[in-house]
């Protein structure tokens, strides 16, 4: 403890530097407009802007993408309530009240019923986080190359076993990234590999940020625009003081299922398949069956609003947590800043703490002050918002096309990389048609490399008898572990299947 | 083409596509264990290929019992109002990365833009016209300015001459 007040004062302190406050700011406000576009969240977001980051320090760049993660969670909630279309995945479950809510005359109260919830679950979670990221990174110093790489396999294993999509295309979606991620020269051997049609451009590899932008960028907007056709409806939202007046004597409807969700979301949010959409998901279900009347959700209930706002904000933060203490990403949104990290120099893991002490301590301070300012800035800005939904995807959708292929081009300079991000774009929207998961594809280009490296490295050391990561008990753990969640889904399909022979009757669903 | 079909294709194709990756990973490298070392050069890429082919295998034997959603579905893959404005995207996109190559960015970027808000989007002339001013001035301001970043020009290249006298 005595050592984390100092550190976390002194990030509060960095954080508060004129710089990084502007950037923190204006981080916070694009964040809120990419939440609150239908289609686009976080991880768009944080891909398509991760590029321009290169010009400041990575001190800098991580508050000002932290920030736009941060307001991009609060901002899912205003296409949710005002469209009735989830601003992102992510906001899905506040679709459930929140339209019924805005289509009573009651959006205001919906927006801020979001705006105050995600504050209640933000702040919850960066206490959180601040609590275990010191005891969980100098637990993580303990790991040699055995346990990194068990732990990424524990990693993958969770989007087989909870992640919910259909398992032999999860499994695919894995393994085509860790390949795309060998493309170029070999770290250890210094070998080319899989040099396609002996074109150059591949020596250098496939950077993340080509696979990240062409499916959050490029194929997201392609699905949006076949989703969103037709013109939306958009509802009129009357906000201003006497709404605020009239809020505070509804807190307390609330404020403890928000509470409650905050700390579910956080925990969620820390497995890498799960992350804020289940989270919320989870803490609609559970609000709602612990609720004196669940029957009213579903016909705008706020709690209904409150739980899934606050999961979401506080599962963003936690997916944070095993990014900077363990290098291993907690969601598509924390792979890209991990890959950034990379970029950027930095060595992500448990010795960010003693190496580079300001960048952590930055960030974590930044989310404290990232929180308190979105909050404002959401309650603010909802008339704003109200207003640039209204716009037509045909003039966002060139212009978030236009940033991509900018920023597909800045970080190599090449049109071989912005060709790729084209062709990753439209062949992700194809697989994705198909329910081809495309997260845990972006996950394993970033991890692919440190995988190989640390399976590798491993091998190296026990001169190639694979028994080091049985021998080593934390690595024998994460791989026990990993091995359960790759054979959950198998187990759940028998002991369904025995039952349904019990019952007597066929089970159809694969 | 159905969704049916196209989940056939899909894994088809990834099938092939995974076996294309094998047989390059062990171009030149070794694949297998090497004693007392280790994993070869084309070891991680060559079984991890091994796996997505085994996947795409399971995904068509799936398909072929009907037991994913995608192969019990008889709707059109991808229906005309979706080609309609997907399609004519991804033309679109194509085209500016084409023009990027040979006439530079900035001009592709104008007609692009020009094209999407006037013809596809039936916006007004004068956002049109604000739109392809503006987009191009904030990407030079932002990219080659504060980045410094030269983005390509192409055979455009000498119209910029008279900015970059200005500029150094």
């Amino acid at each position: 403890m005595e050592t984390i007040i100092p550190s976390l004062l002194g990030g509060l302190v960095e954080a508060l530097e004129p710089f990084n406050l502007t950037m923190l700011i204006i981080g916070c406000v694009i964040g809120l407009f990419v939440g609150a576009m239908p289609g686009l969240g976080s991880v768009n977001g944080v891909a398509i802007l991760l590029p321009v980051t290169f010009i400041v320090p990575p001190e800098t760049a991580i508050i000002f993408l932290a920030a736009v993660y941060y307001g991009a969670m609060y901002g899912g909630a205003v296409s949710s309530i005002t469209l009735g279309i989830p601003g992102a995945s992510t906001a899905v479950a506040t679709v459930f009240d929140g339209r019924p809510m805005a289509q009573s005359g009651k959006a205001d109260q919906a927006l801020m019923t979001a705006a105050v919830a995600s504050f209640v679950g933000g702040t919850i979670s960066v206490v959180l986080f601040t609590l275990f990221a010191l005891p969980l990174a100098s637990f993580a110093l303990r790991f040699g190359p055995a346990e990194e790489f068990a732990l990424m396999l524990l990693a993958f294993a969770t989007f087989v076993g909870l992640g919910g999509d259909d398992i032999p295309k999860t499994i695919f979606s894995i393994a085509i990234g860790l390949v795309l991620a060998t493309i170029g020269l070999d770290i250890i051997s210094g070998r080319p590999r899989l040099i396609f049609f002996d074109i150059t451009g591949f020596y250098a590899g496939i950077n993340f940020l080509i696979l990240a932008i062409g499916i959050y960028g490029i194929g997201e907007m392609l699905w949006t625009l076949e989703q969103t056709k037709g013109d939306v409806q958009v509802h009129k939202v009357r906000a201003g003081l006497h709404s605020i007046k009239e809020h505070v004597g509804r807190l307390k409807e609330y404020l403890v299922p928000a509470s409650f969700s905050g700390f579910l979301g956080f925990f969620v949010g820390i497995l890498p398949a799960a992350g804020a959409t289940p989270g919320s998901l989870m803490a609609y279900g559970l609000t709602k069956a612990f609720s004196k009347d669940p029957e009213s959700f579903g016909k705008g209930n706020i709690r209904g609003v409150a739980a899934p706002e606050s999961a979401n904000n506080s599962a963003s933060t936690g997916s944070m947590l095993p990014m900077i203490t363990l290098g291993i990403p907690g969601s598509p949104t924390t792979a890209i800043l991990l890959g950034g990290m990379i970029i950027w120099g930095l060595r992500p893991g448990p010795l960010l703490f003693t190496e580079h002490p300001e960048f952590v301590w930055g960030l974590i301070g930044s989310l404290y002050v990232a929180n308190l300012f979105t909050l404002i800035a959401n309650i603010v800005l909802i008339p704003v918002f109200a207003r640039v939904l209204t716009l037509r995807f045909t003039i966002l959708a060139p212009v978030i096309f236009i940033l991509c292929i900018v920023g597909g081009y800045a970080p190599t300079q090449t049109m071989h990389d912005v060709w790729l991000m084209l062709l990753f774009g439209v062949v992700g929207y194809l697989l994705r048609k198909l329910d081809y998961p495309v997260a845990p594809a972006v996950l394993a280009i970033v991890l692919g490399p440190l995988a190989e490296r640390s399976l590798r490295q491993s091998l190296l050391s026990s001169q190639g008898d694979p028994l080091i990561f049985v021998e080593r008990p934390i690595s024998a753990f994460f791989m026990a572990c990993a091995v359960l969640l790759f054979a959950y889904p198998f187990f759940v399909k028998w002991s369904r299947k025995r039952k349904a022979t019990a019952a007597g009757t066929t089970e159809w669903q694969g | 083409m159905t969704v049916r079909m196209a989940e056939f294709t899909a894994a088809f194709l990834l099938a092939l596509g995974s076996i294309g990756l094998m047989w390059k990973s062990t171009d030149g490298l070794s694949i297998g264990w090497i004693p007392g070392n280790g994993p070869g050069s084309g070891f991680w890429p060559f079984w991890l290929s091994l796996i997505m082919l085994l996947s795409s295998l399971t995904t068509l034997y799936r398909a072929w019992a009907g037991k994913t959603p995608q192969s019990r579905s008889n709707e059109p893959f991808i229906d005309r109002e979706t080609f309609q404005i997907v399609g004519v995207t991804v033309a679109a996109l194509f085209f500016l990365l084409l023009g990027t190559s040979y006439i530079g960015l900035y001009l592709s970027l104008i007609a692009f833009l020009f094209f999407y808000l006037r013809i596809l989007g039936g916006h007004s002339w004068l956002l049109t016209i604000a739109l392809m001013i503006g987009i191009p001035v904030f990407i030079f301001m932002f990219f080659e300015i504060l980045m410094t970043v030269p983005l390509p020009k192409g055979i455009s290249e000498p119209l910029f001459y008279p900015i970059y006298d200005l500029m150094y």
